[in-house]
């Protein structure tokens, strides 16, 4: 009972914090409530029994992610914008129609309109996390490891390249 | 138990966490349509793909621990699109010395 009603509120408050976060004038704060955002989900992915993500979305995206969006904000000096920042009323109509239609297709779709099987769980798969035989880390490192080793590697070199591309685009032309 | 379709699997968590994922979405897309600053358009697509991974954790309950292996890569890309976006942004701000992205509307200069 306890355990869903802090599910509940790691739930309201991602949602609020990210709607906070669309509506703010200033950089900054949407990066402080998006760093919000994040630790919510986080819990949420905690009490979703996935402790693994959860770690990982704190540090890579609460810390190292946010810190890079904080960093290039202040490199910019764009902390204190004057003017406001959201589109005018015909923008809004657009965007709100755009957004409004993806939440009703996403929520019909999550709630059965679809004939989509995978919604449902399918005979033989084994359930995730046999967290007392294997603990926490071994089922999502084994198959990483095994079955999706290429995908790892190409993973690795797709981080290579975006280092080397930022590198690449933020130099100063010596010509 | 195969002629289930829709949510009638899942426990309440996740589908709370599945409509949580659809309304961060959506808020998400929201931000990208009605924001000018190129960083914080920026930041409501970290937006979006958290919300993907919320899903992917959430119908990884039914199937298994693929959809957080899927997690792990989404966020790999989302760091590798991070460096490269905000090194765009920097490069574009040095020649146009705004963020404004009603101001930068022709890809050529």
């Amino acid at each position: 009972m306890s355990e869903n009603f802090l599910f509940q509120a790691f739930s309201a408050s991602a949602i609020l914090a990210a709607v906070i976060m669309v509506t703010r004038k200033n950089p900054v704060t949407a990066v402080i409530f998006l760093v919000v955002v994040f630790f919510s989900v986080s819990g949420m992915f905690l009490m979703l029994d996935a402790h693994y993500v959860a770690a990982i979305n704190v540090i890579l995206y609460g810390g190292a992610i946010m810190v890079l969006f904080l960093f290039v904000i202040m490199l910019l000096n764009l902390g204190h914008t004057k003017q406001k920042d959201l589109k005018g009323p015909m923008g809004g109509l657009v965007g709100g129609t755009i957004a409004v239609a993806f939440l009703g297709t996403l929520t019909q779709f999550f709630i059965g309109g679809s004939e989509f099987e995978g919604m449902s769980r399918q005979g033989d798969v084994q359930l995730p996390l046999g967290l007392e035989q294997q603990g926490v880390i071994a089922p999502i490192a084994r198959p990483l490891f095994t079955d999706y080793i290429i995908v790892l590697e190409v993973t690795g070199i797709l981080l290579l390249t975006a280092i080397v591309g930022a590198i690449f685009l933020t130099k100063k032309r010596s010509v | 138990m195969n002629e289930l379709v829709g949510l009638v699997a899942l426990d309440t968590q996740g589908m709370i966490a599945v409509f949580v994922s659809a309304i961060l979405f959506a808020v998400g897309v929201l931000g990208v349509l009605l924001r000018r600053n190129a960083i914080v358009v920026f930041m409501c697509i970290e937006l979006m793909l958290t919300a993907g991974n919320i899903a992917l954790v959430a119908f990884s309950r039914l199937h298994g621990v693929e959809g957080q292996i899927l997690v792990f890569f989404v966020m790999a890309v989302a760091a590798a699109e991070a460096a490269v976006g905000l090194a765009i942004i920097i490069a574009i701000f040095r020649h146009y010395e705004v963020v404004d992205l009603d101001r930068f509307g022709i890809l050529k200069w």
